[in-house]
């Protein structure tokens, strides 16, 4: 590890703090539908939409009603997406002549950008046309970001509104976060992200030769001399704004953020993370606001950044060990060698800001990746995971993160709120048997398809060992990663796991769908059972949720709550490995 | 807490509460009675599967039956000390329902069934409305209200207190309870409760927990544990998948183990202990409650509604000053009214007799011997005082004496009024007093604020606490024994109606009310307030419209009812929040147990350097098994409880149960693997 490594991270924690204020006081002002700059542009767009479509912006939605009608909308755009990928080689913009995508990896990628997912079985160059790239996928990161921003502020509402039966309307959420946060938002960072180098355009795919021809081994032996490489274009930027801002990860190229068109420079992998965290860190302050306790909100920010910390430390650490297999060899920092474990790392970025992107893009539930974590050391590759086996709280996904945070904050104040002597209540709201229950089943979900598929999958040679290319414990640590990204609506891939069977597309696909769509429901239904309730007066003898001691106590509940869950299979996955390792053996 | 109670009370560990527990736990084990604790039921669950395996193992003769033995055996022990534990709490209320039981064996009531006819039925046949006669010596046969005569009655077989009380026909001290014993005297009551529904039946019933339902917040925790057990069973189910696919399949016994090691039984075990015991430390104070559900509110009240007599101020008011008029002296002052308070025997009237002789020597004198004559006091002049040697001596209110001076055609002087305005602007009563045809001063009066009050008050602020005081005085002399006092607001001049808005309003704003009263105008706010507490010396409608009833009447109890609420509130906390945190270090112990043999370099994970798989695994089950017992004592009693703010409560409860619960049993599953492998156990 290194100074200038840890100035690194320093330097985007210092950035973040300095952009949440003013995004999240922006974003309050937007979902309370007050007085913003940018309402003299956007207030006659938004009313032309009510107009066109018949929405009533002034009518208030219970949250059953909330959740139908988000399901409707998620379903609409579903069955987009996967028309579109069906019919792509009848339709425009596709130079390639790529072909239909097949039904079953056409409808695991539909349901993985509806879910904010992003998980890709695919390689998008040689599968997605233009066309389906722009209007199924890029679309669909703007619709399933404002889809999770208008939940997170519907939960918000639920805590802060008192005997009301409603959460506020879901159409009038969704259109907001589009046209006032996301497009705006997306212009702006795919304008920067041009003027690094990255591509924006819609022609056929280039054709270089090589410098220094290749031979290759083909599958039947024979050798083969290839002299030129071919190099593919496409609206990258367009692609790559909303990709980061909308923690959708879905990379244009199936490189991701470690390919120089999607993530050229030092700068623009900074902006990329900065862009993963940015609304994420500013609902918190919506949350502040809204409640009317913004210490609260710090409070919840405080008790991310210590996670975020946590994880990047740990990564960065590991990272910058020498490989313990290579003894002998000289692998101290040095000026012209970093150190460390450089393998599937972008020399441009190092293992600091590798280490950084990776701890970012897991705690977020964005995935896209800047290195390839299959060849982070066991550790190394165990902190991402376990990142999201924290239910992708550490900001998490644009709004999923801070809802799932919200259901640890009512544990932490359940569990540890009797210890002051009333019962427990959370921003006045009592806190009782339906929100425990529901809360319950929301933490319940997660394990249940994490674990479940995971062991059904490592118990089957057919179904899922047969996709392995390691064996032992990292074989074991691929198909947990997969789940856990899936379930997580993380959409980062560990590698080394051939995900593209029928086993995988559908099991991946159903824990993408419940991991979001059937947690959502007793999330809405303790937001709905919350905004009914009367607000008790703060005093003197209530819990504290404004002090470092309760960002503290929340962390030791997501921590205890999470590790107990997976510590087991961790112990056997990574654990195992890493120690392995320093025995000598690898796999 | 400072106890009231004369009761004798049974200590919590009685030998002979020890040995019914012991019973109780094994009765208890039937699955019926398991299932209603969900945590504790899947340990059973465990512990039946275990057996059978180890029968079967041992009929083929394979597995290793030492080891597996102890483990089942430990199993069974968790279930028993979870149910010794609920025994243990039930106990002492059990043997307390023994005792009243014998309170309530059958009498023969004389009812009087017209005018001078009566007839002799035993009590069990008594109705509502039946009206029966009780002599001094006899029974009281049922709930009832005098409605004529006045007696003494030891209710010293429902209260503990052995002094007799007053009980009369009309007012607030009507009520009489069925099973006390009349004193002296003839009292007629009118029977108010049937047979099997009296307050005796109830309090058997509530002590003995016989219809104890289980409160918001317990059910809300049972889920909470029930999600925690499930997605630890699934941990578990699916930890042997990821064995075999390691190569290293566990055996029953120890997948059970680390499922029963991680899910949270601490708590499990002890919730309803936890709950019993607070209902019975509130019998402990001589309060008994109509539901847990009233305990629980009262850890939650934020405002306490207090009657200032009686609860804030010592009931009657004291002389404490001598404000003489111009040109008299305190002495002279002193002298008069100390003569026309001599034949007057209301507290009032002593305390001027007991100033005077302090402050100036005054002795009191023989009347007599002086040819004294009283004038006691009349609703027509409101004055009394004493003619004696020619001296004519008047006291009163200041309007009475400023009429009596008018009368004689001698105006009450400026000062002296405003001395009266002085006196009561501090929260005084100004009690005028006049010889002849002037006015000699004014006498003060004054509430006294019962010792310790500010600082209790000061302690219940810390806590979150409102308290207002509740008086019938004018506003400016209620806002001067507020300020006194220490409350932090207050009504004055209230009327029962008054007190209802209040308490309405306080609710309107979200806040819970807990309040006492007495009164049957009392019962409509004791029955819309959250806590109600009336008192046993109150009148039947009061006691019915309240979810609590002090044995002691002791209104400044209502202060110890909200501590018990807290601190069950607390222990419950604190218990939970221990027994999830255990769980960190009993996968330390098992998880490398597990795959060690397969994985040997998994022993890096065997921090606590325990000394074999077999001794790591049983370490840690009966840890988890005997830490139950452990904790009994802290159920039954509770936790520490200080009266200070949330936050300093947070941290401190959560240094000790939080990071104490992730430490102990690191110590503990070490100690205790020491010891096995001392005796060979493993």
């Amino acid at each position: 590890m290194t100074l200038n490594g840890w100035a690194q991270i320093a330097l985007f924690f210092a950035l973040l703090l300095v952009l949440t204020r003013p995004i999240g006081l922006f974003m309050t002002a937007v979902f309370e539908r007050r007085k913003t700059f940018l309402d003299p542009l956007l207030l006659p767009v938004e009313r032309l939409l009510y107009r066109v479509t018949g929405i009533n912006p002034e009518e208030e939605m219970h949250w059953s009603i909330y959740l139908v009608a988000m399901l409707m909308f998620s379903a609409a755009t579903l069955f987009l997406t996967y028309a579109i990928e069906r019919l792509q080689g009848h339709l425009p913009w596709n130079p390639q002549h790529l072909a239909a995508v097949a039904p079953d990896l056409a409808w695991n990628t539909a349901i993985s950008f509806t879910t904010n997912t992003n998980w890709q079985s695919y390689t998008p160059e040689t599968t997605m046309s233009y066309l389906t790239q722009m209007l199924g996928l890029a679309t669909h990161n703007f619709w399933s970001a404002a889809v999770g921003i208008a939940l997170a502020v519907a939960f918000i509402r639920g805590i802060a509104r008192r005997e009301m039966k409603t959460l506020g309307n879901f159409w009038v959420d969704i259109t907001r976060a589009l046209l006032w946060v996301l497009a705006p938002l997306s212009l702006l960072f795919a304008l920067a992200l041009v003027s690094q180098g990255v591509v924006q355009n819609l022609k056929p795919y280039d054709s270089a030769k090589l410098v220094q021809p290749q031979s290759v081994t083909g599958a039947d032996g024979k050798v083969s001399t290839v002299t030129t490489q071919t190099i593919a274009q496409g609206p990258v930027a367009s692609q790559e704004a909303i990709k980061m801002l909308g923690t959708n990860g879905g990379g244009f190229f199936n490189a991701n953020s470690a390919h120089p068109f999607e993530n050229p420079t030092p700068l623009t992998n900074l902006l990329q993370m900065l862009a993963i965290f940015l609304i994420p860190a500013g609902l918190t302050v919506v949350l502040g606001e809204m409640t009317k306790s913004p210490r609260h909100g710090w409070a919840v920010f405080g008790a991310m950044s210590v996670l975020w910390f946590a994880g990047v430390a740990a990564t960065y650490w590991a990272e910058a060990q020498p490989n313990p297999l290579l003894r002998g060899a000289d692998q101290h920092v040095s000026a012209t060698q970093s150190g460390g474990n450089m393998e599937g790392k972008e020399v441009r970025f190092g293992i600091a800001n590798t280490a950084l992107f990776a701890t970012i893009t897991t705690d977020a539930s964005c995935g896209a990746v800047n290195g390839m974590h299959d060849s982070f050391s066991p550790i190394g590759g165990m902190m991402p995971l376990l990142n999201m086996m924290l239910g992708e709280v550490v900001f998490g996904g644009v709004g999923a993160g801070l809802y799932g945070m919200l259901i640890f904050v009512i544990m932490a104040v359940f569990i540890a709120g009797l210890m002051v002597g009333r019962t427990p209540e959370y921003l006045g709201k009592k806190i009782e048997a339906y929100d425990i229950q529901m809360s319950m089943l929301y933490l319940l979900i997660f394990p249940l398809l994490i674990l479940g598929f995971t062991a059904i999958a490592v118990l089957s040679p057919k179904l899922g060992l047969s996709s392995l290319t390691n064996q032992g414990p990292h074989g074991l640590s691929e198909i947990l990663y997969a789940y856990t990204s899936a379930t997580a609506n993380n959409g980062s891939a560990f590698m080394g796991l051939n995900a593209n069977t029928h086993w995988f597309n559908t099991t991946l696909g159903l824990a993408m769908f419940c991991g979001r769509f059937l947690m959502l429901i007793p999330m809405l239904a303790v937001a709905g059972n919350l905004a009914a309730k009367k607000s008790v007066p703060a005093t003197a003898g209530t819990f504290p949720v404004t002090t470092p001691m309760f960002a503290t106590l929340l962390v030791g509940v997501i921590l205890i709550v999470s590790l107990l869950t997976f510590f087991p299979v961790l112990s056997l996955g990574p654990i195992l490995e890493h120690l392995l390792m320093h025995a000598g053996r690898s796999f | 807490m400072n106890t009231s109670s004369n009761r004798k009370t049974r200590s919590l560990f009685d030998g002979e509460i020890l040995r019914r527990a012991s019973f109780d736990a094994v009765r208890k084990l039937s699955p019926i009675v398991m299932m209603r604790n969900p945590v504790m039921f899947v340990v059973e669950i465990g512990s039946v599967l275990t057996t059978i395996l180890l029968v079967v193992d041992g009929v083929r003769k394979i597995g290793h039956f030492g080891f597996d033995l102890q483990i089942t055996l430990w199993l069974w022990f968790t279930v028993l000390f979870a149910n010794f534990a609920e025994a243990m709490a039930e106990g002492r209320g059990k043997a307390q329902a023994d005792a009243l039981r014998k309170a309530k064996s059958e009498t023969m009531a004389v009812r009087i069934v017209k005018d001078d006819v009566t007839e002799q039925v035993p009590s069990s046949k008594l109705r509502v409305g039946d009206i029966v006669r009780v002599v001094a010596g006899e029974m009281i046969p049922g709930d009832g209200e005098v409605i004529e005569g006045v007696a003494s009655v030891d209710e010293s077989a429902i209260t503990g207190e052995s002094a007799p009380v007053i009980r009369e026909a009309g007012g607030d001290r009507s009520a009489v309870t069925g099973g006390t014993r009349v004193l002296s005297d003839v009292i007629v009551v009118r029977i108010t409760s049937n047979p099997g529904e009296t307050f005796l039946d109830r309090m058997i019933a509530l002590v003995e927990g016989a219809e104890r339902q289980k409160t918001p917040n317990e059910i809300a925790l049972n889920i909470l544990l029930s999600g925690l057990t499930i997605i630890f069973l699934l941990a578990v189910v699916t930890l042997q998948p990821f064995a075999i696919y390691s190569g290293a399949p566990q055996t029953i016994f120890v997948l059970i183990s680390l499922l029963v090691c991680l899910i949270p039984t601490t708590i499990g075990a002890l919730l309803s202990a936890i709950g019993i015991a607070g209902m019975d430390r509130l019998v402990q104070h001589n309060v008994l409650a109509t539901s847990g559900r009233a305990v629980e509110a009262a850890g939650d009240v934020d405002t306490l509604l207090l009657d200032k007599t009686g609860t804030i101020t010592i009931g009657n008011r004291q002389a404490s000053a001598f404000l003489p008029a111009p040109g008299v002296s305190s002495a002279q002052l002193a002298d008069a009214a100390q003569l026309s308070s001599l034949p007057d025997e209301t507290p009032e009237g002593r305390s001027i007799v007991v100033l005077a002789k302090e402050k100036y020597d005054l002795r009191g004198r023989e009347l007599a011997s002086l040819n004294a004559q009283f004038i006691p006091f009349s609703a027509m002049t409101r004055m009394s005082g004493i003619d004696i040697d020619g001296r004519i001596i008047r006291k009163g209110a200041v309007d009475a004496i400023a009429n009596y001076l008018e009368k004689l055609g001698n105006p009450m002087p400026k000062e002296v009024r405003e001395s009266v305005e002085e006196v009561a602007r501090s929260g005084g009563t100004p009690l005028v007093v006049a010889e002849n045809n002037r006015a000699l001063g004014v006498i003060h009066l004054k509430d006294i604020v019962k010792g310790g009050m500010r600082e209790r008050f000061e302690q219940l602020r810390a806590m979150g606490i409102r308290t207002i005081m509740i008086t019938g005085d004018n506003p400016l002399t209620a806002a001067a024994i507020a300020r006194e006092a220490g409350v932090d607001d207050f009504l004055a001049e209230a009327k029962p109606k008054d007190k209802m808005d209040l308490i309405r309003r306080e609710q309107a704003q979200g806040k819970l009310v807990a309040m006492t009263g007495d009164g049957t105008n009392d019962a409509p706010a004791l029955a819309q307030a959250d806590v109600g507490v009336a008192m046993n010396s109150g009148t039947q409608a009061a006691k019915e419209a309240g979810n609590m009833v002090d044995l002691d009447s002791n209104p400044t109890k209502l202060i110890e009812i909200v501590a018990i609420g807290k601190q069950l509130l607390m222990t419950r906390g604190a218990l939970t929040t221990f027994s999830i945190s255990n769980d960190v270090a009993k996968y330390f112990a098992i998880i490398p147990a597990m795959f060690a043999g397969v994985f040997p370099v998994l022993n890096a994970l065997n921090i606590m350097h325990l000394h074999s798989p077999e001794s790591a695994i049983l370490s840690a089950v009966i840890f988890n098994a005997l830490v139950i017992v452990a904790l009994i004592p802290l159920a039954l009693r509770g936790v520490a409880y200080k009266a200070l703010p949330a936050a300093t409560l947070l941290k401190k409860n959560l240094l000790v149960y939080g990071l104490g619960g992730i430490i102990v049993p690191f110590v503990g599953i070490k100690l205790i693997d020491i010891v096995i492998t001392l005796v060979h156990l493993a």
